[in-house]
């Protein structure tokens, strides 16, 4: 790796290093049992507002079934309201491109991918949506799908501190003050910087332009800026442009490139922070923490790695791959030159860790195994750090899994943060564990055996176009949104297929998890002793990585396999 | 609270009495051997999910077999064979599992069942007359006459008389008890002989649910129940049962795609493989055992869960006497009074306790002897002066001279009565003693002038049984608290809380102020254990998580507790504790030693599956297996052995040493963690090169 490379990584882990406590210790007072939180004065009235406006009483606590339909239901008039508006965009403002009414199968697919948080994009969107449907539609649930992820992790976390607890907490209110307090706030200020580095933001169709050379050029517009910044933070990933992050008018540099990493992981790493805050013992978010970096370290390392190894029968032809100062080096195909190899390696593992899926190099273009490493980083159930939310809930449940199965080995019923660990949770956590594997495995199987998908969708045969269709539902499944591409998706098999397998990756997920809540708020707390299992410990970080990566592995070795393994060992 | 015969902690009287029959002997191998075909039956294999779908997946395999006997060559009809027979064996090693973990108690059942033969009993009607009835027709509230070398007809109270029983038939232990009426010590229970006397018994069992039948039921595990942790272990193995039939059922579309259409019998191999096997066919086999190794130390667990919540216990409430100190004060030293030769004192201490029979006086005897070499001569003509409540003081009267021993304040008295006085040091000697927690005995004597004259002080102190401390202090590591409840004062009950090390201790407790800490403890969330014997503890008893009586109790007592100890010593709610963390621990660590094994398991069949197609995959075959066939046998025969070879294991219980949770799961993780990730890499290799040998290809 060139220093650039070396320099860009340090700048990184620095921004995120420092970021932790400020971030994590500000959204502990946003969602902590204190009644006080810093900008009250400000965000308040505001919110006081929006309750008026909405009737909703925040004194008032929601059991986790009452939590649990409220997100079901606004998650439900979400897609509904995002289906009708692709189908009648014609008829609404600011279609400067004139896009047209967007297939059924195709709005389905799109709704259910930004209600879910997963920004799959089956759609060219610079002919396929309005800047309205962009604006009022997808940019809306950028706000909240991740509040909606967040408001869910803060509810377990509600359930693991809270004792004899009928409640855990209100949607609404925790709805409200994510967006208030941390996505509108960092999203203006985060989007003026992106203005600063060249991101465009106009209302702008296309402009035809004539080159230095003469030839002439189709430049698209729009309002990129306001849209990227939310797409980076709300672990979102849906481009304003087919080319995601890779598109120079939303990623203008590799200073940007790096601005949109952080940005993508920062509030999932942050969490840990916020998590060991309400817990009252900060070695628990460390551990966790410890879990998520170790995972993103290796998974980022090993893909930039085997990107920079290159291409094997490229290096048996006499080429050199090698890095050097004049030449970038490496698997080159498919990368931006403005970030060279490293800095794509590094986004892809950083994009498949949380649910952001943003892309600033073609997935599909890179050595199997540097390809498997994202998809590897999907499997884990993405909790390095994971989506906004989502993540801390998924390590949370990997930690009650982690628990069960070697708690016993103390001698005592398993517990965490002094919660037993019994039938009903571990019944939950089964679902949750199941959910996520079934909707990948079982898509990916009747996928693979389905002429559409042979047919139209799959131009790479062989074990190539297998790992492209495994990709297309792990990253549904998880919420992830990114595209290894190199298939047809926009198709109605694919359409529809990947919209029930985002469904299940998300609200499968979430059911269980605030059940989770529930059950756990209604115990008490046995108090810590030497007999306690112990959760805040390097020995505990070992084993719950242990555990994320046995479970992962075992559950999706034979599929692996089949694709980049063989293909990489058929170099 | 009555005092028991004591026993040290590591007494094996228990063991000695009922592991007569050895881990393995050949009837119960025998009996395990049909019972592990008997138990295929679907409807008995259905509450296991994991062994169920080994037994669809056995049936399966054998019927492919002989389907396509005919069609295939040798090579793969001796494969396909090998598969489904040891999918059999897989399924039958659990069977064998479970059938020995309930071999010993049948046998144990069966003995009892022949102490209840039935018995007549000479029932005692409201008129007076006594007529007799078989002893299973008796029903509560009716009196039995029972006289010398009859067996007791049913469980009750003596209401009438005092007996010697025999009660070997349920504790083992030959020694006979007296049984009285009135008190504490007025239970019988049925199928116990009467050795002498003739006693009323009042019959407090129904029919059927007397305490031997009970304990047949026990030990026989046909009431068996799942507890909790079972439960919750159960739906985890199912979970991960379904996550590996997904992997496995998703497999056969990929193969298709890569032109690698897979067999049945080889996905049937690689589902088996992967599911938890090894917990799953010895689950119900760990927890029987569990149940069993209380047993054998003679104590009757009412439930499963009762052992499970021994093993989550947090605070121990243990009875000083009996528990933490012997059941008796003993003579520790002789503080003369000022001028007084320390032998004179130790002499006439001596001569006053000759005719004193209790623990007490029998210790002063042994300490005189043993410090100043005294021996106890009868004295001739003495007239023996009883203890008295009103006197407060023993001694005797010879020849005019009397010698006095008793409460300070009753023989000071009797001093100054005779003319003499006691010194103000001696009385400081008896304030030092009680403030350290003893029992101070002023010895006094009067001459023949009938002055008389205090010789000074005996510290009688409460002795701490040796080695407790340090039991307490391994309690201490595994994060459970002691708690000493005594009719102490506070000042006597603090001296000996801090000999023993306990950590905390309930001084002049009354069975009020038991049940409120124990109320205080579970409102903190903490479970709680404590023995009983007296109807007084019964309600503490009935509270307490754990509630271990001693079977010399009431049968109030009995009743309210979820254990009962055949022994009676009440040491042993430490063991028991300890049992119960071996009985989770050995099902964790072989839950664990499952999964880890899947890895292995996964390099032996992926490969050998795809091999055909992809050659390369040779490269991940890290074993180099032979080939495709024998690793993937290997693979199952690993997966059947390993469970036969993890039966002594899961009977006997996995190796516990008191220490810290931190320490307990460092050292299983290292153990069977990464040991059952390794394990299998050597087995399966192993295997596979006899299976090569053997020309197995």
């Amino acid at each position: 790796m060139t220093v650039a490379a070396w320099l860009q990584f340090a700048v990184l882990v620095l921004l995120i290093g420092v970021s932790i406590p400020l971030l994590g210790g500000y959204m502990a007072k946003v969602f902590g049992e204190e009644q006080k939180a810093p900008g009250d004065r400000f965000f308040l009235p505001i919110e006081r507002a929006v309750y008026r406006v909405c009737r909703v009483d925040p004194e008032r606590e929601q059991r986790w079934t009452v939590y649990a339909f409220s997100v079901l239901a606004f998650s439900l008039v979400g897609v509904l309201v995002l289906y009708v508006m692709q189908r009648v965009q014609t008829v609404l403002p600011l279609n400067p491109t004139h896009a047209p009414k967007v297939p059924e199968a195709l709005s389905w697919n799109t709704a259910v991918s930004f209600v879910t948080n997963t920004n799959w994009q089956s759609y060219f969107p610079e002919t396929t949506v309005s800047h309205f449907t962009q604006m009022a539609g997808l940019a809306v649930q950028n706000f909240v799908s991740p509040a909606v992820g967040l408001a869910v992790a803060i509810a377990l976390i509600r359930g693991l501190t809270r004792r004899r607890a009928a409640t855990i907490g209100n949607f609404w209110v925790d709805l409200t003050r994510s967006i208030v307090r941390i996505f509108l706030p960092l999203a203006i200020v985060g989007a003026i910087v992106f203005l600063a580095f060249g991101v465009v933001q106009n209302f702008h169709g296309f402009e035809v332009i004539r080159t230095l050379e003469g030839r002439t050029q189709v430049i698209p517009g729009g309002p990129s800026a306001s849209q990227e910044i939310i797409k980076m933070l709300g672990t979102n990933g849906g481009g304003f442009w087919n080319a995601n992050s890779a598109h120079p008018l939303s990623n203008p540099s590799g200073l940007s490139n790096i601005v949109q990493i952080y940005l993508l992981s920062v509030i999932g790493f942050s969490l840990t922070w916020t998590y060991g805050k309400m817990v009252g013992d900060k070695k628990q978010g460390f551990v966790l923490l410890a879990v998520m970096v170790i995972i993103w370290v290796t998974v980022a390392g090993l893909g930039t790695l085997f990107e920079l190894n290159g291409n094997p029968k490229v290096a048996a032809l006499g080429v050199d791959q090698s890095v050097t100062a004049a030449q970038p080096g490496g698997n080159y195909e498919g990368k931006e030159i403005r970030f060279g190899t490293p800095a794509s390696a590094l986004f892809a593992g950083a994009t498949t860790g949380t649910s952001t899926g943003a892309v600033d190099s073609m997935h599909d273009s890179y050595t199997p195994l540097g390809g498997m490493m994202p998809l590897i980083h999907m499997k884990f159930g993405e909790v390095s750090p994971g989506g906004v939310g989502s993540g801390l809930s998924g390590i949370l449940v990997l930690a009650l899994l982690s628990v069960f199965i070697a708690g016993l080995m103390v001698g005592r019923t398993p517990e965490y943060l002094g919660k037993k660990i019994q039938a009903t949770e571990v019944k939950l956590v089964v679902l949750y564990t199941i959910a996520m594997p079934f909707a990948v495995l079982v898509g990916t199987g009747i996928a693979i055996v389905t002429p559409s998908v042979l047919h139209v969708s799959i131009f790479n045969p062989g074990p190539h176009g297998f790992t492209e269709v495994l990709y297309a539902f792990t990253s549904a499944a998880n919420n992830n949104g990114s595209a290894f591409a190199g298939i047809t998706a926009n198709t109605q098999f694919m359409n529809i297929a990947l919209g029930f397998a985002m469904l299940i990756g998300r609200f499968v997920l979430i059911v269980p998890t605030l059940a989770i809540a529930g059950a756990l708020a209604r115990k008490d707390r046995v108090p810590a002793s030497a007999g306690t299992f112990p959760t805040n410990t390097p020995l505990f970080a070992g084993l719950l990585l242990g555990v994320t990566v046995i479970v992962a592995g075992l559950t999706f070795f034979p599929a692996l396999a089949l694709g980049p393994i063989v293909e990489q060992l058929g170099i | 609270m009555t005092s028991t015969p004591t026993l040290s902690p590591g007494d094996t009287k228990a063991q000695r009495v009922r592991s007569s029959s050895s881990l393995l002997n050949g009837p119960i191998l025998r009996r395990a051997t049909l019972e592990s075909f008997v138990k295929l039956n679907p409807r008995h294999l259905m509450k296991n999910p994991v062994m169920f779908v080994v037994e669809v997946g056995s049936v399966l395999t054998t019927v492919l077999f002989f389907k396509d006997f005919g069609s295939s060559t040798t090579a793969e009809n001796v494969f396909a064979g090998l598969v489904a027979v040891f999918l059999w064996f897989t399924v039958l090693f659990a069977n064998f599992a479970e059938a020995v973990a309930e071999g010993r108690g049948k046998a144990q059942a069966d003995t009892l069942r022949k102490t209840r033969a039935e018995t007549m009993a000479n029932r005692r009607n409201a008129d007076g007359s006594v007529e007799q009835v078989p002893g299973n027709q008796l029903d509560v509230g009716d009196e039995v006459v029972v006289v010398a070398g009859e067996v007791i007809p049913s469980d009750g109270d003596v209401v009438v008389g005092i007996a010697s029983i025999d009660e070997s038939a349920i504790t083992g232990e030959s020694a006979p008890v007296i049984r009285e009426a009135g008190g504490d010590r007025s239970a019988v229970t049925g199928g116990t002989r009467v050795l002498s006397d003739e006693i009323v018994v009042r019959i407090t069992a129904r029919p059927g649910e007397t305490f031997i039948d009970r304990m047949i039921a026990l030990v026989e595990g046909s009431e068996r129940q799942k507890t909790p942790n079972e439960i919750a272990l159960n739906i985890l193995l199912a979970g991960l049962t379904i996550i590996f039939l997904l992997a496995t059922v998703s497999l056969q579309p990929f193969a298709i795609y890569a032109h690698a259409e897979q067999s049945v019998i080889v996905l049937v191999a690689l589902l088996v493989c992967l599911i938890p096997t090894t917990i799953g066919g010895l689950l119900s086999a760990i927890g029987i055992a569990g149940m069993d190794r209380l047993v054998r130390r003679n104590v009757l667990a009412m439930s499963g869960r009762a052992v499970e919540a021994a093993g989550d216990v947090n605070t121990l409430l243990l009875d000083k006497t009996g528990t933490i100190t012997f059941g008796a004060r003993q003579a520790a030293e002789f503080r003369p009074a000022p001028a007084v030769d320390e032998a004179e004192l130790a002499s006439a201490a001596l001569q006053s306790s000759l005719a004193d029979e209790t623990p007490e006086g029998r210790s002063i005897v042994e300490l005189a002897a043993e410090r100043y070499g005294l021996v106890a001569e009868e004295i001739v003509g003495a007239t023996l002066v009883p203890f008295t409540a009103q006197t407060r003081m023993s001694g005797f009267d010879v020849d005019g001279t009397s010698i006095r021993k008793g409460a300070a304040d009753s023989v000071r008295a009797w001093v100054e009565a005779g003319g003499g006085t006691v010194p103000v040091a001696l009385m400081d000697e008896v304030g030092a003693v009680a403030a350290l927690g003893g029992t101070p005995l002023v010895v006094a004597t009067k001459d023949a002038t009938g002055t008389a004259r205090a010789l000074g002080v005996i510290y009688l102190k409460d002795t701490v049984k040796p080695g407790i401390a340090e039991r307490f202090a391994e309690l201490r590591t595994m994060g459970i608290r002691t708690v000493m409840v005594t009719g102490d004062n506070p000042i006597t009950a603090g001296v000996i809380a801090q000999e023993a090390g306990v950590d905390d201790f309930i001084a002049e407790a009354t069975p009020e102020e038991k049940m409120a800490y124990i109320r205080r403890e579970q409102a903190g969330s903490r479970l709680v254990a404590m023995t009983g014997d007296g109807t007084n503890d019964a309600p503490a008893l009935a509270q307490a998580d754990v509630g271990v009586a001693m079977n010399t109790g009431t049968q109030a007592a009995k009743e309210a507790g979820n254990m009962v100890d055949l022994d009676s010593d009440p040491t042993k709610l430490i063991d028991i504790v300890e049992i119960g963390k071996q009985l989770l621990i050995t099902r964790g660590a072989l839950t664990t030693f499952s999964i880890a094994n899947d890895v292995a398991k996964y390099f032996a069949i992926v490969p050998a599956m795809f091999l055909g197609v992809f050659p390369q995959l040779d490269r991940i075959n890290i074993m180099s297996l032979s080939t495709p066939r024998s690793a993937i046998l290997s693979a199952v025969i690993f997966n059947a052995l390993i469970i036969v070879l993890l039966i002594p294991l899961a009977l006997r219980g996995v190796k516990f040493v008191p220490s810290s949770a931190a320490e307990l799961l460092r050292r299983n993780i290292l153990l069977y963690g990464v040991g059952g990730i390794i394990a299998p890499f050597i087995g399966i290799k192993v295997i596979d090169l006899i299976l090569t040998a053997l020309g197995v290809k």
